[in-house]
């Protein structure tokens, strides 16, 4: 049982790394636009990221 | 009036491009600059797929010196950011020119702070459903080794729990907290305090049970809690933006640079909101006027449909106050601005439109009906229990506990969730047939209409008038004979020279061909040229001295050719494509409906005798629109106003619930619940939506409602544990979202 002393904080740390990625995803404007990159990924000539 | 699609450059009115020196250069205005690099916002309609998106990215990109062209379709706002010469008017026309109306991001302030709203929320949300998925697996394994964990193990992962539940109590929570401790301080009670109430015991009475080391802690059910309460605010927050932004966009597609001339008698370009009392400002030939200003010279006609409902244009001369959405028409005339854009509304519509948001706020929204049942409810039921166990002898914590999961189980998950999931569902929805909502409350109100009042021009016709007939000296002649055509070939001649819109009309009959030479323009007379030694002259019945003509059905024009007879165009405005389609929908509905213009009494009348309405008012002013919408509230009738108009901006404020077509100014927009684009069968589809929407949100409250039976006697009798609260807090919020999810398919 003693195990559980890492896997606890183990999948705490997982989770707040889910949760960090969750709000840098935010505030990076990912969820702005909630139609555009579905077409985006579509475009062949789209070589290169324009940001 | 129609929707004005291609304001693209200083072209307010969308007649015709402006001629004249110091014109409005059109966008170099709304330009930002920071080090070598500028940056525009801006509003992009018309693009629906992938296709447009990288058709408008990569025209745009293709500029010289863009670095950034991207296209947010769910918005439809574009940010560009360039280095060099490049003018921010190519870059409209270069959109425009693919066939999107385009125009620049004024209130970006506005869009940006609802923005943060829905991020700081959305955060909040995030953070909440982080602690539910973490606690549920330590409460999980608590409840799989009940009867076998040790007290030890048990203690140490209630500990656990709480360390994670405090933190995401404190910065999930603080929107419940703020807006119950803002509540009580002014002295009532809002959604938010029983929440607060409810949030704050549980987690007490959670600590007090680890630190005693008692089997239940409510941890999971604390965090539970606030993650669906965020979800619903989430929703909420999104709807609102989203309408904000679509009705902002449609407000800016109208704006544009205002030309101001400076003490050295320069004209300069500036935005509209630039523009202080005082300011000398030009107002070229089919330019709109964006402020109230007074006239100190030149003397011209001016379409003044938009602020009175009046659909031929008057003649103003110097010393006139001309309000602002009134299109110059016939001659570049020069005032002085008499308030900022912003004030610049008839300052009695201004008092009506407050009126009418104070009536408006009060209205008892379903959810607010509902909470104010639940809340005394659920608290004396939580303290009759805890009253109930002590008298029975159970000990304090005992009785606290059962007290504190009565409030947990009945808990407002389902209530929170039970009106705005149904109002996204639907929102989304009446978005994609161009239905804009300006708030998920209207479809409360909309859906209890049983009342419309037209506004005539823009709204049940196109607002400008057609063609219908010619007379020879009162004798009527056939429109497609060939003397006709030789008619109204020499009258468009003349006719081309002007942007009034008979003139206009004449012309879209014939389409494009010759201008006579020297055509002079008379404000408030007509048009008068030479033409191979006569004098031609077209314009109205008393400049031309035509004293004995029957009266006409609509407007008419004169057109004398010095050759003795005496010919009139009789025009009249068209109906709006699906007027009569929508007006029969409305009435199998069960809807009655009159009309209330501002326009005379004649074209009032056959407007109405066409499409089958019996109960019309013509003349009317702003005050007459209101005072009638008042005897209707009176005889208890809901009414839904429809108008476009500056002088339907009071009536539309008082209204039970109010729409505005797309091409409406943006005080009448404010002042309604919907924005619609395109023709009128948008407003029996918007009932038809708000009755459904209504009736789904009624379930909702009822299912909520149900389950709070089943849950309190439980609750009470103190057979909840943490467990069960789980599964009722999700299962009842899982029940109401899937049945607002019906909406969508049908």
């Amino acid at each position: 049982m003693s195990i559980i002393v890492y896997l606890i904080p183990v999948a705490l740390l997982l989770g707040l790394c889910g949760l960090g990625a969750f709000i840098w995803s935010i505030r990076s404007g990912q969820f702005e636009d909630m139609e555009g990159p579905a077409y985006r990924i579509l475009d062949d000539e789209d070589d290169k990221p324009r940001r | 009036m129609t929707a004005i699609t291609a304001p693209v450059q200083g072209c307010p009115s969308g007649l015709a491009p402006p001629a004249g020196a110091g014109q409005a250069s059109g966008l170099d205005w709304f330009v930002r600059q920071s080090g070598g690099e500028h940056t525009i916002d801006l509003i992009v309609r018309g693009a629906r797929c992938g296709g447009c998106l990288s058709k408008i990215e990569k025209s745009v990109g293709a500029l010289t010196g863009v670095s950034v062209a991207r296209l947010n379709l769910s918005t439809g706002r574009m940010r560009v950011r360039w280095q060099g010469t490049l003018k921010a008017d190519t870059i409209a026309e270069t959109v425009s020119g693919l066939g999107y109306d385009v125009a620049p991001q004024t209130d970006s302030a506005g869009d940006d702070s609802k923005a943060k709203e829905e991020r700081t929320l959305l955060i909040a949300m995030g953070v909440a459903g982080f602690a539910v998925a973490n606690i549920m697996l330590l409460s999980v394994s608590i409840w799989a080794g009940h009867g076998e964990m040790g007290e030890a193990t048990r203690k140490t992962l209630h500990l656990l729990s709480g360390v994670i539940a405090l933190p995401v109590l404190i910065f999930s929570g603080r929107h419940f907290y703020k807006s119950a401790w803002v509540a009580l301080r002014a002295g009532h009670a809002n959604m938010d305090v029983p929440i607060s109430l409810a949030l704050s015991l549980a987690f007490g009475i959670s600590v007090f049970e680890t630190w005693r080391g008692g089997e239940h802690a409510y941890f999971d059910a604390v965090v539970m809690l606030l993650f669906f309460l965020l979800i619903g605010r989430f929703l909420d927050a999104r709807l609102r933006r989203q309408a904000h932004s679509a009705a902002n966009a449609l407000a800016a597609m109208q704006t544009s640079a205002v030309t101001r001339i400076n003490a050295a008698g320069e004209a300069h370009a500036v935005a509209a909101a630039d523009i202080v009392a005082g300011d000398r400002i030009m107002l070229a030939a089919g330019e709109r006027a964006m402020v109230d200003m007074r006239l100190v010279s030149g003397v011209s006609d001016v379409d003044e449909s938009l602020v009175t409902g009046e659909s031929l244009p008057r003649a103003y001369s110097a010393g006139m106050v001309l309000h602002a959405g009134a299109i110059n028409l016939t001659a570049t005339v020069q005032g002085e601005a008499l308030r900022e854009a912003s004030d610049s509304l008839l300052s009695q519509i201004g008092e009506m439109l407050e009126a009418g948001e104070q009536r408006r706020s009060a209205y008892r929204k379903i959810a607010d009906k509902a909470v104010a049942l639940y809340v005394p409810f659920v608290h004396t039921t939580a303290a009759l229990a805890c009253i109930g166990w002590l008298l029975m002898g159970a000990s304090v914590p005992e009785a606290l506990m059962i007290a504190v999961a009565t409030l947990i189980i009945t808990c407002p998950c389902a209530l929170a969730l039970a009106a705005p999931v149904a109002q996204v569902v639907a929102a989304g929805d009446l978005f994609k047939r161009g239905i804009y909502l300006r708030s998920g409350d209207a479809f409360e109100r909309l859906a209890e209409i049983d009342h419309i009042v037209f506004d005539k021009t823009g709204t049940l016709t196109l607002g400008t008038p057609q063609l219908q007939a010619i007379e020879v000296n009162g004798a009527a002649i056939n429109l497609d004979g060939d003397a006709a055509r030789g008619i109204i070939y020499d009258a468009a001649t003349l006719a081309r020279a002007s942007h009034h819109p008979l003139s206009r009309a004449l012309v879209a009959y014939t389409g494009a061909g010759q201008v006579a030479t020297g055509v002079k323009e008379v404000a408030g007379a007509g048009l008068r040229a030479e033409v191979g030694g006569q004098s031609w002259r077209l314009g109205s019945q008393v400049w031309l001295g035509v004293t004995d003509a029957q009266e006409a059905s609509g407007p008419t024009l004169w057109f004398d050719r010095d050759d003795g007879a005496q010919v009139r165009f009789v025009f009249a405005d068209h109906l709006q494509d699906g007027a009569a389609d929508a007006l029969n929908a409305l009435q199998a509905q069960g809807i009655t409906v009159e009309v209330v213009s501002g326009d005379r009494e004649g074209a009032v009348q056959s407007l109405a005798a066409s499409l089958g309405i019996a109960r019309w008012q013509a003349a009317a002013s702003p005050q007459d629109k209101v005072a009638r919408l008042e005897t209707l509230r009176g005889e208890g009738r809901k009414v839904l106003m429809v108008g476009d108009g500056l002088n339907d901006a009071g009536a539309l404020s008082l209204a039970h619930a109010s729409v505005t077509p797309g091409g409406a100014m943006d005080v009448s927009q404010s002042a309604s619940d919907a924005v619609y684009s395109g023709g009128l069968e948008a407003i029996p589809a918007l009932l038809a939506v708000s009755q459904r929407t209504r009736s789904v949100m009624r379930q909702n409250f009822g299912l909520a409602a149900g389950y709070n039976v089943i849950a309190v006697p439980i609750a009470v009798m103190g057979f909840v544990t943490p467990l069960i609260a789980a599964i009722a807090m999700s299962l009842s919020s899982l029940v109401v979202t899937l049945n607002a999810i019906r909406l969508r398919i049908r």
